[in-house]
């Protein structure tokens, strides 16, 4: 195994958590001042997807279809926020997360009723569909280090945003202690409206940015948010440094399961052994993660409340 | 109420008004939402086009066409049989995508003697051990597309092949057909998990393993993730795709655009397959469907319905007499958009398969271009178990 390839594997690994993170921090930023687990928020990066897909066929700017995407699902997040999150909130867990597992399903429905079930096309911007040459041996995918730019830039921003600003300000207080805040003369219900909307449009942006390198068809949102959860679990669900740390902590462990196990089993054990085993180990690696994780830290790594 | 009852006194005092002819009834279970939606939505374009073209008939006689979605769901397709069996009395059963489905349906329809036409899955068990007179698959058995690619890798030299699937069991089966036909060693067989999302490891590996061909079996949004990442990554230039029909038909090249160029793929089916049953099938369904290209989904559902039609002619309506109608369907005497072909002792057809490749056509299209035959008759390797 050369060090090209490790470094490779390396490069996918903070890819792939990079990607997860910008779903992870809308997540765990509605977790943290709602207090509500919305089970919908792969369906606002669907959406985002959609939308970025459609206007690329349209406009052919790639730039169009990630501004268009954001702006037009914190659209549909604020409506939603209006609509039912708003009702939610006074809620148990459980109805929270039946009500906005419904709104997956009507998603979903709503989606097939605009494009048809038929996966949808978005092609990759020109000028970044093929690889760089970043070492004399190591060729990276172009798109992929925008993902990397984008991912690294917005986790910068959300982190000047909670500690730099006023309304991070609120935001910290609104997930450390929300009954303080309230008494204390914060505007709850547009803080919580704004945090929804924020959520939704980090969804929409990772929905866009991934659209040209994933299949864009209902039931994209499920899938990802499975792993979204894992990454807010391990880091402390509501906390913004915690979604961080456990999206790249995921995004590691699972590239180097997939790369690096198998041909690790066949060390230890015979072929047949290794290549039956390494890849169900390799699926499950995230999983064991968060299950050591929990057993130390009951609550996450960075748990956002003390 | 007492309107209703007047009114169905005076119907059958009108004698044959209310049993003229009882019409012969297709139960078709749809795939419209749930995993197979896509698949689902071209099978029933193909089946609408094959019922217009009829007239809404089959052999001339009036018939009913029972279409209801069952989601890709195993339970809710098995209610859904009953329902059509118990209540609705369906002569004919087809529609599922998914072999999950056609084996949790089919031996309730076997004991009901309802004779099972199907439009796409082939499992290896009803093709074996679990054989039966109802059955009929129509369209493939499952092995055989795989089979038929590693026959493709063998006769072009591809050496060091990666071969890759989901660690699933159809993933499994895929690679020991795929193997079957390659016969030489491959150089490396992957597993990835299944609904994957990212295969930028996976990607990493295969530079580095640098074989000449890698064949994928990654249904659904899987192959649509893993072609866009693997032309990204530039891999395209020095590493040919080869998969099997599916991945590399119609609707996924309509999801994935430019990066599909250059892929072979193998079927019993091609849409520029020269034959006039096709030529006149890719035409209407061009004119129906906004000049669409039809997928292998679409093509056999269209044969399934033709292959109805001509059993009710040949038995003259009356499909009450189920050997005559199982021997009828046997003889696999209708113009199929394939070619002819005959059915094994197992009901599976034996067939010739194709290879295709994705190119360009005369108006800048991308679409799958016929190369040549893989087999000139293919017959799956489970018919030995078969014991009738």
């Amino acid at each position: 195994m050369s060090s090209t390839l490790i470094a490779e594997q390396l490069l996918n690994g903070l890819q792939f958590g990079l990607m997860l993170f910008l779903i992870a921090a809308g997540l765990t930023l509605v977790f943290g001042i709602l207090d509500i687990l919305n089970v919908a928020h792969g369906s606002l990066y669907m959406a985002g997807a959609y939308v970025a897909a459609q206007t690329m066929q349209v406009t052919q700017s790639f730039v169009a279809a990630v501004v268009v995407a954001a702006v037009v699902t914190g659209l549909v997040g604020l409506v939603l926020e209006l609509v039912l999150i708003r009702k939610l909130v006074i809620r148990d867990h459980l109805a929270q997360v039946l009500g906005t597992f419904a709104v997956i399903l009507i998603a979903n429905d709503v989606i097939k009723m605009i494009w048809g079930p038929a996966p949808m096309m978005m092609s990759m911007p020109p000028a970044l569909s093929g690889p760089v040459q970043l070492t004399p041996d190591l060729m990276y995918p172009a798109y992929r280090l925008l993902i990397i730019a984008v991912g690294l830039a917005a986790a910068l921003g959300l982190y000047l945003f909670v500690t730099r600003t006023r309304a991070g300000v609120l935001v910290r207080a609104g997930a450390s202690n929300r009954q303080m805040a309230t008494l204390m003369g914060v505007r709850v219900p547009l803080l919580f409206l704004g945090v929804f909307v924020l959520g939704a449009m980090l969804a929409a942006l990772a929905g866009a940015l991934l659209g040209p390198v994933t299949a864009i068809q209902t039931g994209m949102g499920e899938q990802i948010l499975i792993l979204v959860l894992v990454c807010i679990v391990i880091g402390g669900i509501g906390s913004m440094r915690g979604a961080f740390v456990g999206a790249l902590l995921v995004g590691f462990v699972d590239t180097a399961g997939r790369a690096f196990l198998p041909s690790l089993l066949k060390l230890f054990f015979s072929p047949a052994v290794a290549s039956s085993v390494g890849p169900t180990l390799a699926a499950l690696s995230i999983y064991i993660l968060m299950a050591v994780v929990l057993v130390f830290r009951p609550s996450g790594l960075f748990p956002a409340r003390g | 109420m007492r309107l209703i009852k007047q009114l169905l006194a005076l119907a059958a005092l009108v004698p044959g008004l209310a049993f003229a002819q009882a019409p012969i009834k297709v139960g078709i279970a749809n795939d419209l939402s749930g995993p197979f939606a896509a698949l689902g939505a071209e099978a029933r374009d193909g089946f609408n086009l094959a019922i217009k073209e009829l007239g809404g008939k089959l052999g001339g006689k009036p018939a009913e066409f029972l279409q209801t979605d069952m989601g890709g769901n195993p339970d809710q397709a098995r209610q859904l049989v009953n329902r059509y069996i118990q209540r609705d009395k369906i002569d004919f059963f087809t529609g599922p995508i998914g072999s999950n489905v056609a084996l949790a349906v089919g031996p309730t329809l076997f004991a009901a003697k309802i004779p099972y036409l199907s439009n796409n899955p082939g499992p290896s068990q009803f093709a074996g051990a679990q054989c039966n007179d109802y059955w009929f698959g129509v369209s493939y058995q499952n092995d055989a597309f795989h089979e038929a690619a590693g026959k493709v890798a063998a006769d072009r030299g591809f050496k060091n092949m990666v071969i890759m699937a989901p660690d699933y069991p159809a993933g499994k089966d895929a690679l020991n057909g795929f193997k079957r036909g390659y016969k030489a060693p491959v150089g490396q067989e992957v597993y990835t998990k299944l609904g994957q999302i990212d295969y930028a490891a996976e990607l990493a590996q295969l530079r580095d393993a640098k074989p000449e061909a890698v064949y994928i079996f990654l249904p659904g949004g899987m192959g649509i993730n893993f072609i866009k990442q693997f032309v990204s990554a530039g891999l395209n230039k020095s590493i040919k795709i080869v998969g099997p029909g599916f991945s590399g038909d119609e609707d996924v090249i309509r999801a994935v655009g430019e990066p599909m160029l250059g892929m072979f793929n193998t079927a019993q089916w091609a849409h520029d397959l020269d034959n006039a049953q096709n030529k006149k099938f890719v035409a209407a369904f061009r004119k129906e469907y906004n000049n669409r290209t039809p997928s292998v989904y679409a093509a056999q559902a269209y044969d399934v319905i033709m292959a109805i039609d001509a059993a009710v002619k040949a038995t003259k309506g009356n499909v009450a007499d189920r050997p005559a109608v199982l021997a009828a369907l046997k003889k696999a005497d209708f113009a199929s958009v394939r070619g002819p072909f005959t059915y094994g002792i197992n009901n599976f057809p034996i067939q010739p398969y194709y290879l295709r490749v994705i190119e360009k056509n005369a108006q800048g299209q991308i679409t799958n271009k016929l190369v040549g035959k893989v087999f000139d008759s293919y017959q799956d390797v489970y018919v030995g178990q078969c014991k009738k």
